[in-house]
């Protein structure tokens, strides 16, 4: 981010250089950070109602509530994980609340329940076919109200800001039914950690550096 | 006839998630004002945390615009991306929705402002950032949590997730708003 940053930053003042608008340019800068600060006290009143909702939902276990409505389809897409076993719950709860766009509240879920996850793995190492489906998952950004859009939408002056409701809900079933067909579809493409649930008396896997180099950039 | 339903969901889907909430957590004997409360400090919260990206990127853009310097990109990659459905604002938010979300936020920020928030452009922004995530600090965090280097196909089901939410969005867009 920083360096796509800096070159945006030379490539405009080269820009205005060229064109002549180096005042408009000083201008543009003063304006543009005075905005940004506008913008994001406009996104406050909304984004505080939501979590305030959010937070009470939380608490009259909406989260638990879908997270056992889900139950059935997590099993048949994570058929290595034991349907009992405490990851399981906690990636219910993190896909749960994402879904109802807790966002923070999601991240602590998400996180135990890759620890959990791991302790599945007979070892350290690359990441295992499960949890590069949950993270993957996660990427497609499933939620039933994108809260900070129609937020932004609303300090925009829109007629109607949760118009889009709908269409990101279809949008976002797209890219999710992408990620999960990727991440089950590519799995053999990058050497993994040895077979789960298997005992570790097997010789350990080739070693790094096979067709995994799509994670360079990480 | 689905159009319809969307448009149906999307109409009520906000007044019936604000009274039906607190309803059901009346229902469920939870304190509902005082949780309201704390779940919406963070909201303010949040709007202070964004503050930082939201300038860095909102000064870029509109450095970029005073140039002229967007006016060149988009006469030299707009007859391209306008084929593909895709406006010239909306294209920086390709790049940066994957990077960062307080970015991605500027970028629909200053769309919704310069384009309209009812405007096709508008939509598009409004429906593309709704429907992806800040991949690389999703992975990041996930990962490093567990200490894991290597992600496997993570990166690459993510970033087609990322593309597939992206192309879906001008369909979804263009079919439904126009």
């Amino acid at each position: 981010m920083g360096a796509i940053l800096a070159v945006l930053f030379a490539v405009s003042v080269a820009a205005a250089a060229v064109n002549g608008r180096m005042e408009a340019l000083t201008g543009a800068v003063v304006q543009s950070a005075q905005q940004a600060v506008a913008l994001a006290l406009g996104l406050a009143g909304v984004m505080a109602l939501w979590l305030g909702l959010m937070k009470v939902a939380e608490e009259a276990g909406l989260v638990g509530l879908l997270a056992r409505a889900a139950r059935p389809l997590l099993r048949r897409l994570f058929p290595e994980v034991p349907p009992d076993h405490p990851a399981m719950g906690a990636m219910l709860m993190n896909l749960s609340a994402n879904l109802l766009g807790l966002g923070n509240a999601a991240t602590p879920f998400g996180l135990e329940a890759m620890r959990r996850l791991e302790e599945l793995k007979p070892a350290p190492g690359p990441a295992s076919d499960a949890q590069a489906l949950f993270c993957a998952m996660n990427t497609a950004s499933l939620q039933l109200v994108p809260a900070t859009v129609i937020a932004l939408r609303a300090a925009a002056g829109s007629r109607a800001p949760a118009e889009i409701i709908g269409a990101t809900l279809l949008a976002t079933s797209c890219s999710i039914v992408v990620a999960v067909a990727a991440a089950k579809g590519l799995r053999r493409l990058y050497p993994g950690p040895p077979a789960q649930g298997g005992p570790a008396d097997r010789p350990p896997p080739s070693p790094p550096g096979g067709a995994g180099g799509g994670a360079s950039p990480c | 006839m689905l159009r319809h339903a969307l448009e149906l969901a999307s109409a009520w889907a906000v007044p019936l998630l604000v009274a039906g909430i607190p309803l059901f957590a009346l229902a469920r004997k939870v304190k509902v004002y005082p949780a309201f409360v704390e779940g919406a400090k963070q909201g303010f919260e949040t709007a202070v945390r964004i503050m930082p990206p939201l300038v860095a990127v909102l000064v870029a853009l509109g450095m970029l615009r005073a140039s002229g310097a967007l006016d060149l990109a988009a006469r030299a990659l707009g007859p391209l991306t306008g084929r593909l459905g895709i406006p010239a604002p909306v294209l920086p938010l390709l790049l940066v929705r994957p990077l960062s979300g307080g970015g991605a936020l500027g970028v629909v920020g200053d769309v919704l402002r310069s384009e309209g928030p009812d405007s096709y452009a508008g939509r598009l922004a409004s429906v593309m950032a709704g429907s992806t995530e800040t991949t690389f600090y999703v992975l990041a965090v996930y990962m490093g949590a567990v200490g894991i280097t290597r992600y496997r196909q993570a990166l690459p089901a993510a970033l087609l997730a990322d593309l597939a939410g992206f192309a879906a969005s001008v369909l979804v867009v263009r079919a439904l708003f126009s």
